[in-house]
């Protein structure tokens, strides 16, 4: 019977050579702590990640302007990896949504990593490359970070929290308070594709059927619109909940409601056929790549087809009116002509999906 | 979508709602079995478009709904095991038993899950063989022949350590239970179509002739209801108690299909408690003699400590049990919409997907607690 090589000098006892694998010692500050950060992290992002040479306890970062914004989101999505993305794209992507819809262009973020113990070193490297691929994509520059080690058992895996910096255009002022009687509400593109996606790579169902998450960064819809001088009233991005949340939100409370044209909400042949199987409601299932946008009712088309210009925004259509028939409450007129109340989504039973 | 959309298209429902407003002469009171049905009418806002005569009563066809108080106790004490998994649909989670309900028993710490086969629970249970596995197996004949191979899956896998608490419930015994209730006002059934795909339609001939009521096989898309509730009101009108298949692209069997061998071959029919029904006689279903070593209930037997099970009642606010004999539309209940709401079910009806009455909460029915109560009527 043969003793494990241990490494002198390590109080830690580690097998010799380290398997390519996450150990508890990864998270404990030492000598491992940095071998994962330099070897592993730091590279992996390379021009993405912060200067190696310049680590601190924090990063200085210069926005121009007078206003930023910053947000924060985890990503907990399982499985890791499924059709039209993964956790570490998500977790950049999500991120630079959220400050897009805010009307701010990304300019830091921050990468939290909390990985369990016993987590493939290939995976984590094949999820780093995939952040600095999302990163690059959204222009953005990740310049500090964290990574803690939790026992096996204490997480699924790995989780990833982002936090993110970013520039407002100036003037701007989006909310409900600036929407109108009259207005047209515009989805960019067919919904539900992320939330069933992932339900389906975990459940393993429709197989082969082509169906994709809509994972994309809205940055350039977003910009398409505020800076070519579009009259935009509210803007969001329709992630948990999916729509009907982000229309639930914009009528809390207003003196005004919203009416959805039902046939007009665009949803792929493959998710209507997965929702129907599934007795989903294609309404309330995330999206991870679109916006809804309230402008006026005179700028509707000129936005539908300028979303239309952008390949991210090929299925941009007006889904919905604001109307003062029913204050507070979002509504859908069927294909019958008639109307129904839509409820709030509830919190279903859908597997993590972000 | 191939055979989705044609029996959805406008311009058919219509025309359909047109030649109904013909049929109609007098007064009508139906039931819709089906909690799928109830909920496709009020998606599609197909109730609107009935003649004023015409009053749709929902049935008791929601699995989840009707599973008794004193069934989800058990099922929450084996949760509360260790070492046991139990798995089951994802909508009994919500389902409040006498004390609390599976979700809040996961919280605390019970190993609860959800699939969407009972395939997958045999799957589990051969994959951890160190764990005891328990499925949940709720649901009317639909369900039954997939839970019944599951058993016989695991017999032929040999797994010691799965096992089943049976609480499937069959569709006629229940409609012949509400037919010969006293006060019945149920005219006409329109029967679950998918309910027959499995069953065939052969046996709700004794219903039809015995208490002279038509029952017509209706799918679940409009055209289908718009089509099933047509035929009935027809038959309603010239007084023929016959039963009609219109679901034909479905339902291809007037006797039972192949699908009900495997249903056969491991349950046996029993006397079974129905929530808010109370015990109706040969209208569930039991694992049969030889297949006992897979029962949950003789595996797990409920022990002293357990939550107090003998009588066990709904709440005495919730008036689920007269909307699923269809004696009160949930609109109506006086709990509806202010003590009871999906997020704060006090019945099951209001948990379920299928359930009448978070059917209604769906499609955003306002309560009305001083209408119409067909209770005072007689």
């Amino acid at each position: 019977m043969s003793s494990p090589h241990l490494s002198p000098g390590y109080d830690c006892p580690v097998p010799w050579p380290p398997p390519e694998q996450i150990f508890l010692g990864h998270g404990e500050g030492g000598r491992l702590s940095r071998e994962l950060l330099h070897r592993v992290v730091l590279t992996e992002l390379a021009g993405a990640g912060p200067d190696p040479q310049r680590l601190a306890d924090s990063a200085i970062v210069s926005v121009p302007g007078d206003a930023i914004a910053m947000t924060t989101d985890t990503f907990v999505v399982t499985p890791r990896f499924f059709p039209g993305g993964n956790i570490g794209s998500l977790a950049i992507y999500g991120t630079c949504n959220d400050l897009a819809v805010s009307g701010a262009i990304p300019v830091a973020m921050s990468l939290g990593l909390v990985i369990e113990e016993g987590f493939p070193l290939p995976e984590l490297r094949l999820i780093l490359a995939e952040i600095r691929q999302a990163a690059e994509r959204c222009g953005v520059r990740i310049v500090t970070g964290d990574t803690k080690v939790v026992p096996r058992g204490m997480a699924d895996g790995l989780f990833i929290n982002t936090s993110g910096l970013g520039r407002v255009r100036p003037g701007l002022d989006l909310g409900p308070h600036r929407v109108q009687v009259g207005d047209a509400i515009i989805v960019s593109g067919p919904i539900a594709e992320h939330g069933l996606a992932v339900l389906a790579a975990r459940e393993r169902l429709f197989e082969g059927r082509g169906l994709q998450s809509d994972a994309a960064p809205v940055q350039e819809l977003v910009a398409l619109l505020l800076d070519h001088g579009v009259e935009v009233r509210f803007l969001r991005d329709p992630t948990r909940g999916g729509v009907a949340a982000v229309l639930h939100e914009l009528v809390a409370q207003q003196p005004w409601g919203v009416e959805i044209d039902g046939p007009a909400v665009p949803v792929s042949e493959t998710v209507r056929a997965g929702c129907e199987l599934l007795g989903i409601e294609p309404l309330f299932v995330a999206c991870e790549g679109r916006i809804v946008v309230v402008v006026p009712e005179s700028e509707a088309e000129v936005v539908v087809q300028r979303l239309q210009s952008h390949s991210g925004g090929r299925g941009a259509r007006v889904i919905a009116r604001v109307t003062d028939s029913h204050p507070g409450r979002v509504q859908i007129r069927t294909a019958y002509g008639s109307i129904r109340p839509l409820v709030e989504p509830a919190g279903a039973l859908l597997p993590r999906i972000c | 979508m191939k055979y989705v959309d044609e029996f959805r298209l406008p311009a058919a429902v219509r025309a359909q709602a047109r030649r109904l407003a013909t049929t109609v002469r007098q007064p009508w009171t139906i039931m819709e079995v089906c909690g799928g049905q109830t909920h496709a009418f009020l998606k599609y806002g197909l109730e609107e478009l009935l003649p004023a005569a015409v009053r749709l009563v929902h049935g008791p066809g929601c699995p989840v709904c009707v599973t008794s108080v004193s069934m989800l106790d058990h099922a929450i004490a084996i949760a509360s095991q260790p070492g046991v998994t139990l798995i089951t649909f994802a909508d009994m989670l919500r389902v409040p038993g006498s004390t609390t309900d599976l979700i809040r028993t996961r919280a605390a710490g019970g190993d609860v899950r959800v699939v969407y086969s009972p395939l997958d629970a045999v799957t589990f249970a051969a994959a951890h063989p160190d764990r005891e596995v328990v499925f949940f197996a709720v649901g009317f004949e639909t369900t039954a022949p997939a839970t019944a191979l599951a058993v016989l899956r695991a017999e032929r896998l040999g797994l010691g350590n799965f096992s089943m608490l049976v609480a499937h419930v069959l569709v006629s015994p229940a409609m012949e239970a509400i037919l010969a209730a006293p006060g019945n006002r149920v005219q006409g059934f329109l029967a679950a179509g998918h309910v027959c795909t499995v069953t065939g339609y052969a046996h709700y001939w004794a219903l039809a002739e015995r208490f002279r009521v038509p029952i017509v096989v209706t799918g679940f898309e409009p055209t289908d209801l718009m089509d099933g509730i047509t035929t009935l009101l027809e038959l309603l009108e010239t007084g023929t108690a016959v039963v009609v298949n219109r679901y034909s692209r479905a339902v291809t069997h007037h006797e039972a299909g192949p699908a009900f061998t495997p249903v056969t071959a491991v349950y046996d029919v029993v006397d079974t408690e129905w929530r808010g029904l109370g015990v109706i006689a040969r209208s569930g279903l039991r694992l049969n003699a030889r297949y006992q070593p897979y029962d949950a209930k003789k595996r797990f037997p409920r022990r002293h400590e357990l939550p107090k099970l003998q009588v066990v009642s709904s709440p005495a606010e919730c008036q689920a049990g007269l909307v699923l004999q269809g004696r009160l539309t949930p609109d109506c209940c006086p709990s509806y919409g202010s003590r009871c709401t999906p997020t704060q079910p006090l019945g099951a009806p209001m948990v379920s997907t299928e359930g009448a009455c978070s059917a209604y909460w769906n499609a955003g029915r306002l309560p009305r607690p001083h209408a119409f109560h067909p209770e005072k009527e007689h």
